[in-house]
Order: structure tokens, then sequence, then C-alpha cells
């Protein structure tokens, strides 16, 4: 049976969403293309799955994902987290479209909190489900006017508010959704992806697009643009690290999930991105604490 | 030795098969069909219409059964389920004027054109568990049926106020005004009446009444009185193109409140009373009278009044109504952020390792 | 016409710095002022004085741009020589002119304070919404600036609301005046402060402005204000201005019967 066939059978257009309504979010899209950054306003619908749990960015891998499109989603860098299976399920359901676990597979990758630690490419596009897109929220709870200190490019708060970090606790502290100026202009949130990632977005081959279903904005960052870490001269922007790399593949570049071992305060750190570490042991790297590499079952 | 928790799927559909038992219960029981919880959780299913904005009984009565009699979750299923509908017409505006009153109430004048009319009501109930209920297949008494109306007549009450210049006009209907759609369009400020309405409409019940009430209790009074509440059906019309005459093609029916409200006037508007609107869908007054009184808070910025307590903040209101996204927010919570912790462990680690005794010792202090 | 007498002036053949021609502004059918117009040069001190309700904080609000006047011109010279009119410049400059080179001190500090903040954040906010970057460089002025508004530097990570409300109103000069505004506007900055503590933030204030050679527009109902900091006064009644001119001229010879009236019912208590 054909892609198209399958969607049909399940009841609902390819997609789950009607044609009319994306051709509106590509329209959002393509604007949000064309202003790096800016936060477009866009008539998000209501989606089966609950807002706060990716309606955004289902809307948006909806929108452009095609018949030939490979999908992967990750929730935490993880595949086969609850919700990235779920969202994957829902797309498999109502697309037909093939899904990978791996990143040099997929076309499409829909994320929550993680940008893959394997390098993507201008064939890919990176969908991300955000739920507060305005990094402005600390300090000013209202849109009618962030919208306007963002049209006036009035940023003198963003850094009171690392000043603050610096000033009571000696560094900055913000750790996930760290924000990032987009093309010079625009101050973005990357979602709540931990700040080890923020210099994966800078100059990335892939096109990253943001979805917020709640809030109902989508934004962008085009291929090769720039998305910089906000910082002071003195303070420059700094990532996360870890004493030792990952207890399964020995990664030390990669972003690392403490797990619980025991209840001894027994401890073991593993790659967030399960695909990179499963690569990684494929192909002969080793952790300390890693049992002989067997192909897991798909 | 360490294996990653995989099986995300499995135990997906573990837990869908474990939800389907516990929502039909004891088996030995029987099973609920729809048009019983349509025809005895009647209130049930008109809020859930209500604020899943789907008029449509059995469908809610099916979504509160899916839902194991969760209000909310029912919302949610209906609207998730109407936004694939197609837009097929646009129906006329109802008149409420011409509705079929099953009750018609007003606070403000003992007896007026067409009288007040209880209908069912819990209002003069003693609040005392009735325990023939328990028993089942008991017999109710019909109601006795009533004489029809000599006059039919049963004009608005804001209407009789109206002829006298008393409160304020009810805002024309320009011929070729499109109201907004919240459900088409995203929520910009500052939103005009019929986005504030539409959302209020479909807000959460519980919610709009919690600011209505904190406005009652002095967060932004307006000294409403309940000019008049009407419960009934009214009939639906389309223009089809190729008639070019409005058919009727359906009922439905509906619970509407104007509240009305004082106003001292101002350098250039004498005295006058003001309106506030609600109106649900199927009979739920409590839902209708908050409706109005926040509508009426909202317009603050038209009659001169502060605006310094959140039933009158229109973004804030409006931003908070709707609980399929409040309840999909705050629940978002139970997803992993074990990304974003781990953040912040790392973090409290290097200010703890940062801490030098003498600074520990001096914060102790 | 109301135009402040510039024959009193021989300092210099500069051009004003603020020009205002012919303001007005109506609440609805009620007057705030009207037919205000009145030149301003660099350095010097404009002080607003007449009875509550005469329309000085009216006439304020709309030149720093808090109110749209309805009618007249504000014309500013920027510091290229270039004069536009505030009320015609697109809203963006006119934002990132009360940014940088216009300051505005209200009259409650809590108006013109972020609460939640410290006070060193507070005074450096205004150097990086101009585009400092360095830490260390936005704390040394923060805390130069506390000193020079005697507030001691220990307090310079504490939060405002801490603070009592004449160390807030010094607080909130401290943050104006940091970027080196060249224009300041203050509406009654000693207003709800006690007798002691204002003697002192009007030493203050006068010594700042000095030491800035900032212009400066103080409304003022309190004539003692007006003479210890003011080069220039206008009189306002009923929303116009009765009478201008050098500040001691007008304190002491005053010419307009309702300015005689001001000046003998102050010198009455
Ligand atoms: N927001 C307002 N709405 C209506 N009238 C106002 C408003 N603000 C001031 N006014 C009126 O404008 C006149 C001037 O007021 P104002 O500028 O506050 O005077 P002052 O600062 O000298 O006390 C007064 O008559 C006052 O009542
Ligand atoms: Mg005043
Ligand atoms: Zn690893």
């Amino acid at each position: 049976m054909s892609v198209a066939l399958e969607a049909e059978a399940s009841g609902y257009n390819f997609a789950y969403l009607d044609e009319q309504t994306k051709r509106m979010i590509r329209r959002a899209i393509l604007k949000a293309v064309a202003i790096p950054g800016y936060q477009v306003p866009f008539a998000g619908r209501e989606m089966p799955l609950p807002y706060g749990w990716g309606t955004g960015g289902i809307q948006v891998t909806a929108a452009v994902i095609g018949a030939d499109d490979t999908l992967k989603v990750i929730d935490q860098g993880a595949d086969d987290t609850t919700n990235a299976v779920s969202i994957r399920r829902f797309f498999q359901r109502t697309a037909g479209v093939a899904t990978t676990t791996a990143t040099t597979d997929a076309t499409v990758i829909q994320t929550r909190h993680r940008i893959p630690e394997t390098p993507l490419t201008e064939d890919q596009i990176l969908v991300y489900q955000v739920p507060i897109p305005e990094p402005l929220r600390w300090m000013e709870a209202r849109e009618s006017e962030t919208r306007k200190m963002h049209a006036l490019a009035e940023y003198g708060v963003m850094h009171v508010r690392l000043y603050e970090d610096i000033a009571h606790m000696g560094r900055i502290v913000k750790s996930y959704d760290y924000p990032v100026r987009v093309d010079g202009r625009y101050i973005m949130a990357p979602s709540p992806i931990p700040k080890f990632d923020n210099p994966k977005m800078d100059r990335m081959a892939a096109l990253q697009l943001f979805g917020a279903g709640r809030e109902k904005r989508i934004y962008a960052v085009p291929p090769y643009t720039r998305a910089e870490s906000l910082d002071f001269e003195d303070h420059p922007f700094e990532i996360q690290s870890w004493d030792d790399g990952c207890a399964l593949c020995g990664a030390i570049d990669s972003y690392l999930d403490e797990v619980v071992t025991d209840d001894k305060g027994g401890r073991m750190m593993v790659c967030s991105d399960t695909d990179h570490c499963d690569k990684r042991r494929a192909a002969g790297y080793s952790g300390p604490m890693a049992a002989p590499y067997a192909e897991t079952p798909k | 030795m360490y294996v990653a928790v995989k099986g995300g799927e499995k135990a997906i559909d573990n837990a869908h098969a474990l939800l389907a038992e516990a929502r039909r219960g004891d088996t030995s029981v029987p099973e609920l069909s729809i048009a019983q919880i349509r025809e005895q959780m009647r209130l049930a299913v008109d809020r859930v219409m209500a604020e899943g904005s789907l008029y449509d009984p059995d469908l809610a009565a099916l979504a509160l059964k899916q839902a194991r009699g969760d209000a909310v979750e029912a919302i949610f299923l209906l609207r998730a389920y109407r936004t694939t509908l197609p837009r097929l017409a646009v129906s006329r505006p109802v008149d409420t004027a011409k509705m079929q009153v099953r009750r018609r109430i007003s606070a403000t004048f003992k007896d007026l054109p067409g009288g007040q009319i209880l209908g069912p009501t819990f209002d003069y109930t003693h609040r005392l568990l009735d325990f023939t209920l328990a028993a089942e297949s008991l017999e109710t008494p019909a109601a006795p049926e009533a004489e029809p109306p000599e006059d039919a007549g049963m004009p608005r009450v804001v209407d009789i106020l109206g002829d006298e210049g008393l409160i304020e006009a009810d805002i024309p209907a320009e011929p070729d005004a499109v109201p907004g759609d919240l459900t088409r369009e995203p929520l910009e400020f500052p939103a005009g009446r019929d986005i504030r309405l539409q959302n209020l409409a479909r807000g959460d019940e519980g919610f709009v009444l919690g600011l209505a009430y904190s406005s009652q209790r002095g967060f932004g009074n307006t000294h409403p009185f309940a000019g008049e509440i009407r419960v009934g059906a009214v009939e639906v019309e389309i223009v089809p193109e190729e008639l070019g005459f409005p058919i009727t093609i359906g009922r439905v029916e509906l619970t509407e409140c104007q509240m009305v409200s004082q106003f001292k006037g101002a350098k250039d508007k004498p005295a006058q009373f003001t309106r506030g609107y609600g109106l649900t869908f199927g009979h739920n007054e409590r839902k209708a009278m908050a409706m109005s009184i926040v509508d009426r808070t909202l317009r603050a910025d038209e009659f001169g009044e502060e605006r310094a307590h959140p039933a009158q903040d229109e973004e804030f209101v409006l931003s908070h109504t709707d609980n399929v996204e409040a309840s999909g927010f705050l629940q978002h919570l139970k997803l992993p952020h074990y990304v974003d912790f781990q953040g912040e462990l790392v973090n409290v680690r290097a200010l703890r390792r940062a801490a030098t005794p003498a600074r520990l010792k001096e914060i102790a202090e | 016409m109301n135009l402040v007498s510039t024959a009193a002036r021989d300092l210099d053949d500069d051009p004003p710095l603020l020009s205002v021609r012919n303001l007005a502004k109506h609440y609805g059918n009620a007057l705030g002022c009207r037919a205000v117009s009145f030149d301003l040069w660099p350095g010097e001190v404009l002080g607003i004085v007449g009875e509550s309700g005469s329309g000085k904080t009216t006439l304020l609000n709309c030149l720093s741009g808090q109110i749209d006047a309805d009618g007249g011109e504000i014309l500013y010279r920027h510091r290229d020589g270039e004069v536009a009119d505030f009320r015609t410049l697109p809203e963006p400059q006119r934002r990132a002119l009360l940014r940088g080179e216009w300051g505005l001190v209200h009259q409650n500090p809590r108006d013109g304070l972020r609460l939640r903040v410290s006070a060193g954040a507070n005074i450096g906010e205004r150097l990086m919404a101009e585009g400092a970057r360095h830490y260390g460089e936005i704390r040394g002025a923060a805390m130069n600036w506390l000193s020079r508004v005697e507030i001691a530097t220990d307090r310079t990570d504490d939060l405002p609301i801490r603070f009592s409300g004449g160390m807030q109103q010094r607080l909130q000069i401290a943050r104006t005046l940091v970027t080196g505004p060249r224009l300041v506007f203050m509406d009654e900055p000693t207003g709800g402060l006690d007798v002691s503590v204002q003697a002192r933030l009007l030493d203050l204030i006068r010594g700042l402005v000095d030491e800035l050679g900032a212009a400066c527009v103080i409304v003022t109902h309190d004539l003692a204000v007006a003479r210890l900091l003011a080069h220039r006064l206008m009189v306002m009644k009923g929303g116009e201005v009765v009478e201008a001119g050098l500040t001691d001229q007008v304190l002491d010879d005053p010419h307009h019967p309702y300015t005689q009236l001001l000046v003998s019912s102050v010198l009455q208590v």
C-alpha cells in the first residue's frame, strides 16, 4: 500500500493536518526563515496531543514532512523516551513515513530539549518543541510589552539578568534555554536545550525550526546563521563539562545524563544522545561500565 | 553493568490497556450508554459542549465516557475532534429574543412582560441527599405542564431599559463585520470584545467563576445586577449561497446572561447602566453569569476605570482561561526533564565547590 | 507669547539644546497646558513652578514623552547638531533618546526603578542597554555612582525595596545620570521626602547637575527648591506660563500678580 493510501486508511489527511492548515503554517515558517529569530504568531490548531507535550513541533513537522522523508523523534536526546515514542507513532499512523533512530539517516528530526551530537547537514531539518518562546518573559510578563521590546531591539534587560547571576553567585547560572542573539538582531529562546548545545545552533548547516503550540509562535534559524549566546567580555559564555566521560562509550565531548544506580550514592554518567552512544559502541569505543556491545534489536 | 532503559513502546501499550480496563470498571456493573450520559448527566454534557466549542450532545457524552467523567479531558477530546471538521457554512447570528424559553428570570424587575419563569432550577432545592434516587428504576412523576402563554412576547430586559436610554446602546451590528475567530487566528493584544467574549465562552468555568468572584469581593468591583438570565432553544439559520435566503438547520440550547452594571458617568457621558454579556451552550447559569461579570470588568478602559485587579487585566485573563492549554502545560511537568535537571546539577555542584569553608561559615551565621 | 526672555543671557551664541514652541495638551475638554514656549541651553537648569493643578506635570510629561501633546513642537538638537521635533520622531528613536541622551527622574522612585533587581543592576541597566558588555566595568561604574549619590558600596547587591525612600530617590538619580545624559527631567524630585533628607538631596542634585553639565528641567511647587537649583524659572497658572525669567529676578521682583501672591505666601510660611 502506498504511503498516501495508508494515511488515508487511518481516516485523516496525510500527517493529520488538512492542507489549508499546512499552507498557513508553511507561510508562517517562510516568514520565520525570512526574519531569523523573530517569533511569528500562527493560528495553532488543537492537536490530539496535549499542549506542552510537543504540539508546536508536531504542527511544524506535519507542515514540512513529505511522503519520502525519514523521521527521527527524540526527547532528552533519546529515541525511546515515552513522549518521543508517542510522537513518532503519531506520524507513523497519520503519515506512514519511514522512521529511524539514526541521526544520519533522518531528513526531519523533531526534538525536545536536545540537539543531536552528530553534526547535522544541509539536507536535514531540525524541529524543536518549544514551551515558552519568549526569552524576555524572565523580565517582562506582558506580551504587549515584549513585542515592542523586540521590535525596537531594547534588550538591555537581558544582560541585567545575567549581571544579577554574576553579582550574586559569581557566575552565570542559567544552564538551559540560554538566550541567543540570532543574526545579530533578535534575541531568541533556544527552547530548554542545555546551554551545552548552544554552540551547535550557531551557523548550523541544517534548517532549525521552532514550534510553540500553546503560545502559537513559530520561529527559525536558517542554515549557516549566527546564533550567539549572550555573555559579558569578562564572563564569556561557557558550556557544561564533566570530570569523566560516558560510562558506556567513553565519549568525553557529549552531554551526559546522570543515572542513579543504587541508593548508596552510586552514580554513573551516560550520553544523553542514545544514538550517538550506540554508534560509538558499535564502532568499538567503550567506557568503564560498558557491557560488551550487542546489536540492540530494532 | 548497566543497560539503558528501553521499551517505551511496550510500556505505553500496556498503560493504554490498563486505562481501558479502569475506564470500564467492574464488569459486573452494566456499562453506561451514550444515551444515558446524554440524558442523565446533561449538565456535564453541556459544559463539555460549551468549553469544547462544539454543539453535539452525543459526541460530548461519548467524550465524557471515554474520559471517565473528567470534564477537562472530555473537552480536550471534543476540541481535538472539532479542529478536523470542515467548515461548511457560517450561521447567522442567533436571536435570543426569539428564544423558546425554558427559564427566564430577572433580578432587576419584580414583574415584566413575559413574566418570570423558574424552569428547571436547583435554586430553591434544599441540598439534602435524596436517597430515593439510590433506588434504581424509580418512576419520576411528570412535571405539570404550563398553559401556553397568552402573549408570546418576551422582550429582553436590557431592551426595556434601552428604550429609556438608561443603559448603553447595544453595539450596532456592522453589516459586513466578521467577528474574530480564536480557533483560526492567534490571540493578540489588545483583543477586541468579540475575541474576549469568545475566549471567555470557551474558558474554564472554574477560572472564570473565580475571576468573577474576585471582582465581587472588591478586586475590581462593577456592582452587577442580574438583569436577565434566560435558558432555552434558539434556531440556527444559514443562508446558502444558491438560495439567497435563510433556512433553519437546527436548534441549540443556550444560556444567556445580561449583567447590568452601574456607571456614574463622565464629562462627555451622562450616568448610565452598562452591560456585561455571557452566553454558553446548554444550561449553565453559573458560567454565563461569571462570564458576563468578567466581560464587564475587562471593559474598564472604556469607562475610564483604573485597571488595578486581575479580573480587569485583559492579557492576564485571556491568556489563562483555556483549560486545555493550562492542563497540558501544567501536566507536561511529568515529561522527563533530566537534561535540564542535569544542567542544574552541574551548576549547583560547581557553586558548592566554589564556596570556601570560610564563605559557608559566613552564610551559616 | 510666553517665550522666556533671552535678553538676560549674554553667555554665548550657541544654539539652544531644546526649543519648545506652542506646546499644548488637553484631557478631553479640560486644559492640561497650552501655549508653552521656551528655549533651554546646554548646562542650564530651568525650574517650573506653580500651584498644584497648574499644569507642571502635564508639561514635563509631554516634554519627556510620557504622554503625547496635542499641539506644538519640541525641537531637540542632537549631539551631531541635527535638530528634530521629538513629537514626530519615530518611536524607536524616541525610545533611544529616553534610554541614553535623555533622563527622567520620577517623583516616586518606585516608578523609575526595577525593584526586583539589585541596586548595581539598576544603575548598570542603562549602560547595558547602550551596549556595555564588560561586567567589571559595569559594576565599577555602578559602585562609583552609588558613592556619588552617597550610598555605601556594600549595598551594591541589595534590592532597592530594602532601601529607604531617600536612598531609592538617590538610586534613581544615579540610574538616570550614569549614561551622562545631556537633558534631564525631574518631577518634584524631593517630593515625598522629609525635610532633613530633602536638603541633602538638593545639594547632591545641584552638585551632580553642575558636574555633568546636563541641561535640566525641574518641576517643583516649592519655591525654595526652585531658588536653590534653577537658573531660570517659568511660573505656571491654569495651564499657562504667566511669568518667566532669571530665578532671582522672578522671585525677588515678581511682576505678575499671581507670582507676587505665590512669593508672598511662601514668605509668610
Ligand atoms: N490624566 C488626567 N486626566 C484628566 N485631567 C488631568 C489628568 N492629569 C492632569 N489633569 C488635569 O490637568 C491639569 C494640570 O494638572 P497637572 O499637570 O497634574 O498639574 P500640576 O503638576 O501642576 O499639579 C489639572 O487641572 C488636572 O486636573
Ligand atoms: Mg504634579
Ligand atoms: Zn556514550
